[in-house]
């Protein structure tokens, strides 16, 4: 069964200090970041502290994704070629737009894998959309290559791009819808906005609220406080969890009496039911989220 | 590697360090550090390793450390030698 | 009358060794005259310490109610250098960074010798490197009312700061300018100080009340300038931490306590001083709620979070040594279930009843603690001393359960180490050390590891700990010493468990 992957903590890859203990959150996943954290006259020292931060076997231990420059930027490739060869599991590729730009990240990650001596296919790409023509392209840039693992929604810049602001959630709607339907088309990954206001828990958790009854699989987060309420807000009821408990159960004894089809309570249980009861548990039987 | 210019890379955050190079004969390195009885030694293997890495030989390298992991002090340490021989084009095996 | 006075000039044997009554005022001449009320108040320090008969060589002794804040220390001892005084022993119950200028007066010989519960800054780092000729006493706070009972700290003047007494000597910390909430120290000094000198901002109508230092254990009272400023009081946090690594740390350590067996209705709590304990109390507040308990008391050192928490009216009683901050001042001062003790009553080991031989559970802090949790709260890891041991091994020891809290790695220090460098509080009285990196657990409390595993906490054991950290951060070369010995810790019932030896230079 999949890890979890409810909370992807940025952590700025100029940053030693966090880069040194950002594990004691416990995140599902950890990203760091060589872009928009990053100034321009340190892009080369935090390309180098990301490189040789992912040596540290307790990252070893994590999902780490790695935030490049764009590849037609002058930082992009070298950003590349540190997280590829320092092990970074996942590449986001900033600001993606089309198709093409997956191969292109694809292309050069492929070579770099075969130059390091890297397991060819071992890093994966998630694609971040950040712009109208992005969410347009979004099915073709979920599906453009095997490497894709997730793809993830920008808030900040798109709504700059759709000449609005950030709201109440409306101004995401399509953007979001979108990027959910070419990750479930694709059986891919989709990945929620950060939310910046870090001293708004409410507000903070209504939106985590509407992403999960959506289908997000997590959110990006800029602040260790917010992974708990993110965890805790992910978690299934115990309502939820006990139906689960019996699903799975009529699941299984149907299995054992060779049976073909799952019946609870006289009435027929399909199998995407079965799967969704099973990803319920597995969700509720993560490390528990405490408040 | 060659150290053309005087320059410098990091900070003097808490876990991070600051490292000046210069260009000069001879190879000296100048550590100071708020741990200095506990790790001056690993401090200073770490920075003559990644020197000797970068075949650096030559070059004033001076250290102000705040409690940094080996990895900060590794990147730190490379990023001012790179600044400082300016070079634009990394070989990655070196690192 | 002839007949009586007869009757006294016969040498009775029964009357032998009395004296004969003279005149109602023969013991008391203060009675006679104008300076029947205002006998004690004394015009200026110099006087008082010369009416005290306090002579070279003996001990004085303070409260550190005011912490950083405090101006009676260093001002006191400035006054009996300027009259030449040599050879002192100093008996302040803590000292803090502020007391840096004492560097000067060790110097000049003024004071020799030293008892107090910590130390910190300049002064800390100077008497770790031979400052003292003799070394210095590093007491708990029980114990050192235990020394003082003893016999071995023998208080010749107590000097203690209050913000305003009456002018007989009924004193409290909650009323006046400078309030610094309970005087639970200065109790002590009051009670068996030979000579009791009072420092007062404010001389209030007679009778003070409630009087924590009472007028019949006062001998002089001077009034002053200023005794200390309680806006430096201020301890850990006033306002809840922000920082997310103390709050991960506050909130396993209330899980800790839901979990440990003690959560129930009238438990009883203690929070140290320090972020991440103080922050505890915020995350039990939800637990106590949905478990619908309340706790009987809290002890203390106490913080506005133990406030919060009282007047929620899910703590029942405040038993305060010690206000760390405003709000704990205030609501001493407001609330009848809000009381004072002396040190005596909170920690003393042999007083015959310590408030902290009943308590359930206490978060206590430290510097490091090694693989048999022995713990250190006084010396950094470059062997210098920098803290103190206060109440630490006193409520280790009598309480249900002990928590330590702290971060792993501090920079680049391990919290975790293999060895302590200075043994203060034995490993046998904790239960469990809380971690931002996981929960280690006494061996010696196998149900209470089991019960944490079972509810899912991220327990390891203290090795794993350990390993963890070192894997982090290198492993620290060992600090070098001398052979002279620079303290003497000494454990709550006067025993020595360890010293402080110079450190290399």
């Amino acid at each position: 069964m999949k890890k979890p992957r409810r909370s992807m903590l940025f952590i700025p890859g100029s940053n030693a200090a966090m880069l040194s203990t950002a594990f004691v959150y416990r995140p599902d996943s950890i990203l760091f970041d060589l872009e928009d954290a990053v100034a321009l006259r340190e892009k080369d020292s935090a390309r180098l502290l990301v490189f040789h931060a992912l040596q540290l076997p307790v990252y070893k231990e994590m999902e780490i994704v790695v935030r490049i420059n764009p590849l037609d930027s002058p930082f992009g490739l070298k950003d590349l070629e540190a997280a590829v060869r320092g092990g970074a599991a996942i590449i986001r590729l900033p600001k993606t737009e089309r198709a093409s730009d997956m191969l292109d990240l694809e292309r050069e990650v492929g070579r770099i894998e075969r130059e390091c001596g890297r397991e060819p296919g071992s890093t994966r790409l998630m694609a971040a959309i950040e712009s109208a023509s992005g969410i347009v392209n979004a099915l073709a840039i979920a599906t453009a290559s095997p490497r894709m693992d997730s793809i993830a929604l920008a808030g900040f810049d798109y709504v700059v791009d759709m000449q609005t602001q950030r709201g109440d959630g409306i101004e995401l709607f399509y953007a979001r819808c979108a990027v959910l339907h070419a990750a479930r088309a694709a059986r891919i990954d989709a990945f929620d906005v950060v939310f910046s206001d870090v001293n708004d828990d409410e507000g903070f958790l209504k939106e985590v609220q509407l992403i999960k009854r959506l289908g997000f699989n997590g959110k990006s987060l800029i602040n260790p406080r917010q992974i708990e309420l993110l965890h805790t807000a992910f978690e299934p009821t115990e309502e939820e969890v006990l139906k689960a408990e019996r699903i799975v159960e009529a699941a299984e004894k149907a299995e054992r009496e060779g049976l073909g089809v799952v019946s609870l309570n006289g009435r027929m249980v399909d199998a995407p039911v079965v799967r969704n009861a099973r990803r319920i548990l597995q969700l509720a039987g993560s490390p528990p989220a405490r408040t | 590697m060659e150290i053309k210019k005087e320059a410098m890379c990091g900070t003097l955050e808490s876990n991070d360090l600051l490292v000046k190079v210069a260009p000069r004969a001879g190879l000296e390195i100048v550590i100071s550090s708020e741990v200095l009885r506990q790790f001056g030694a690993r401090i200073r293997e770490v920075v003559e390793e990644t020197l000797k890495h970068m075949d650096v030989s030559q070059g004033q390298v001076v250290i102000e450390d705040k409690g940094a992991l080996d990895c900060a002090i590794r990147a730190r340490v490379q990023g001012a030698v790179l600044r400082g021989c300016e070079c634009e084009e990394l070989d990655w095996r070196i690192l | 009358m002839n007949d009586n006075k007869r009757a006294l000039h016969l040498q009775d044997q029964c009357l032998e060794g009395l004296e004969r009554f003279q005149d109602f005022t023969a013991h008391t001449p203060y009675l006679k005259g104008p300076e029947k009320l205002t006998r004690k108040l004394v015009d200026s320090l110099e006087e008082a310490v010369r009416r005290s008969g306090l002579r070279d060589g003996q001990t004085i002794s303070f409260h550190h109610a005011f912490r950083e804040g405090d101006k009676t220390i260093n001002y006191v001892v400035d006054v009996l250098a300027r009259m030449g005084f040599k050879n002192l022993t100093l008996a302040s119950s803590s000292l803090l960074s502020c007391n840096a200028p004492l560097i000067e007066h060790i110097k000049a010989g003024v004071i020799a010798k030293i008892y107090t519960s910590g130390m910190r800054g300049s002064l800390a780092r100077a008497i770790s490197n031979g400052l003292l000729e003799q070394p210095i006493h590093i007491h708990s706070h029980g114990g050192r009312v235990h020394l003082i009972k003893s016999g071995e700290l023998k208080l010749d003047v107590a000097f203690l700061g209050v913000p305003a007494c009456d002018a007989f000597g009924n004193a409290n910390g909650v009323r006046g300018r400078s309030r610094c909430g309970s005087l639970g120290y200065a109790m002590v000094d009051a009670q068996f100080a030979r000579n009791v000198i009072l420092l007062t901002e404010e001389i209030v109508p007679f009778p003070n009340s409630p009087a924590s230092i009472s007028q019949d254990q006062v001998d002089w009272i001077v009034q002053v300038e200023q005794v200390g400023d309680p806006s430096k009081i201020s301890v850990g946090a006033a306002r809840v931490t922000k920082n997310p690594r103390e709050l991960l740390i506050a909130r396993l350590a209330a899980d800790v306590i839901e979990h440990s067996g003690y959560f129930e209705q009238g438990f009883s709590l203690q929070t140290g001083s320090g972020g991440a304990a103080t922050a505890a109390t915020r995350f039990l507040e939800k637990r106590m709620r949905r478990k619908g308990i309340t706790a009987s008391f809290a002890l203390g050192g106490i913080t506005g979070g133990i406030v919060d928490l009282f007047k929620k009216g899910l703590i029942e009683k405040v038993v305060d040594t010690q206000s760390f901050d405003a709000d704990a001042a205030e609501s001493l001062a407001q609330s009848p279930n809000h009381i004072e003790i002396s040190t005596n009553e909170y920690a003393n080991p042999s007083s015959k009843g310590a408030y902290c031989d009943r308590l359930d559970v206490v978060i206590l802090s430290a510097l490091e603690v090694d693989l048999d949790f022995n713990v250190n709260v006084v010396t950094g890891s470059d062997g210098l001393m920098m803290g103190a041991s206060g109440g630490h091994s006193d409520v280790a020891a009598a309480a249900n359960l002990s928590i330590v809290v702290g971060p792993l790695i501090r920079g680049r220090i391990p919290t975790v180490v293999k060895r302590v460098t200075t043994l203060v509080t034995p490993g046998a009285c904790i239960g469990v050390l809380v971690t931002d990196h996981g929960i280690a657990v006494n061996p010696n409390r196998p149900e209470l590891e089991a019960r944490l595993r079972a509810a899912g906490l991220p327990v390891m054991t203290i090795q794993e700990l350990y390993e963890r950290a070192i894997s982090i951060t290198g492993e620290p070369a060992p600090i070098e010493f001398l052979d002279r010995i620079v303290g003497i810790i000494r454990y709550r019932d006067g025993s020595v468990i360890d010293v402080v030896r110079q450190v290399k230079p």
